[in-house]
């Protein structure tokens, strides 16, 4: 079955997507490849795709993310260019997540204990307030 | 290798986690993907039928709006399938077909309900919560095997 993956780089990662492009053009695969802004879209038979995902992932396994899609890259269904513009729905899901990559990359890539996060402070909750406010009152 | 359903189920951050640790991770791409590839286009664009939302009358009564029904017919055989959980609570910006908020009131419940290993989580917000994000999945996803 063919399947189709998101190859995602983290913004801080050395690897851009041109450079991730130009290693499928040269690898032994038989895929098909989309560039995007954030890195690229992959489409092949199953056993080929997971074995290209991890060729790739090798490249920087701390920064760059693998995504299952449902659709084949440049589906008129989905292609912002055949359905007048506009961001395709899957992509503020992608945008949003990938504002956090640098730092699950760094967390990857961490090695050593991990640091006890101080608990944050939770909202006030209204009986609370009501008891400051009588005994301001009072 | 155990099959783990994540919520959101379009999460690229937590599939390719559970992935990497050598788990598979059930997303809703994949139910998504049987659909708009079918050699038999009965619905076009996106071949959903009228059969989808008769689907999804198993996980939701049918006074429910068809779109909860519809979604349920993608994502409520995950849930089935699902051996264990990771649950990001209130991401805040769903779309899509994940962007319908009764629907994941129902998948967290069924999710719950159904009585597998679940890991309740927030997304991080600076680098030491990434890091603690990060070890408390790695913990959960290496005590399924």
């Amino acid at each position: 079955m063919r399947i189709t993956k998101y190859v995602i780089t983290s913004s801080e990662s050395d690897i851009l997507p041109s450079d991730i492009a130009m290693k499928i053009y040269g690898s032994k695969y038989d895929v098909n490849v989309k560039e995007t802004c954030f890195g690229v879209v992959v489409n092949g038979e199953e056993e080929v795709i997971n074995a290209l995902i991890e060729e790739i992932r090798s490249l920087d396994p701390a920064g760059i993310f693998i995504k299952d899609r449902g659709f084949p890259p440049g589906d008129p269904r989905r292609c912002r260019g055949r359905r007048g513009g506009g961001a395709r729905p899957g992509f503020y899901m992608i945008e949003a997540e990938a504002k956090m990559l640098p730092m699950i990359s760094r967390a990857l890539a961490a090695t050593g204990e991990v640091p006890a996060v101080p608990e944050k402070k939770k909202p006030l909750m209204p009986n609370k307030l009501e008891d400051i406010i009588k005994e301001g009152l009072i | 290798m155990a099959k783990v359903i994540v919520y959101p189920p379009t999460s690229m951050i937590l599939s390719d986690l559970v992935e990497r640790m050598g788990h598979k991770a059930l997303v809703v791409s994949e139910s998504v993907r049987k659909l708009a590839t079918a050699n038999d286009i009965q619905s076009p664009p996106l071949n959903v039928t009228p059969e989808e939302p008769k689907k999804g009358l198993r996980y939701a009564a049918v006074d429910v709006p068809s779109g909860v029904r519809g979604r349920m017919a993608l994502i409520g055989p995950l849930i089935e399938e699902a051996e264990a959980a990771i649950v990001v609570e209130d991401p805040g910006w769903l779309t899509g077909c994940a962007g319908c908020n009764r629907t994941n009131e129902l998948v967290r419940l069924l999710i719950r309900t159904k009585g597998v290993p679940l890991l309740d989580l927030a997304y991080p917000t600076d680098d030491a919560e990434a890091r603690v994000f990060v070890q408390k999945i790695k913990t959960f996803l290496e005590a399924l095997k």
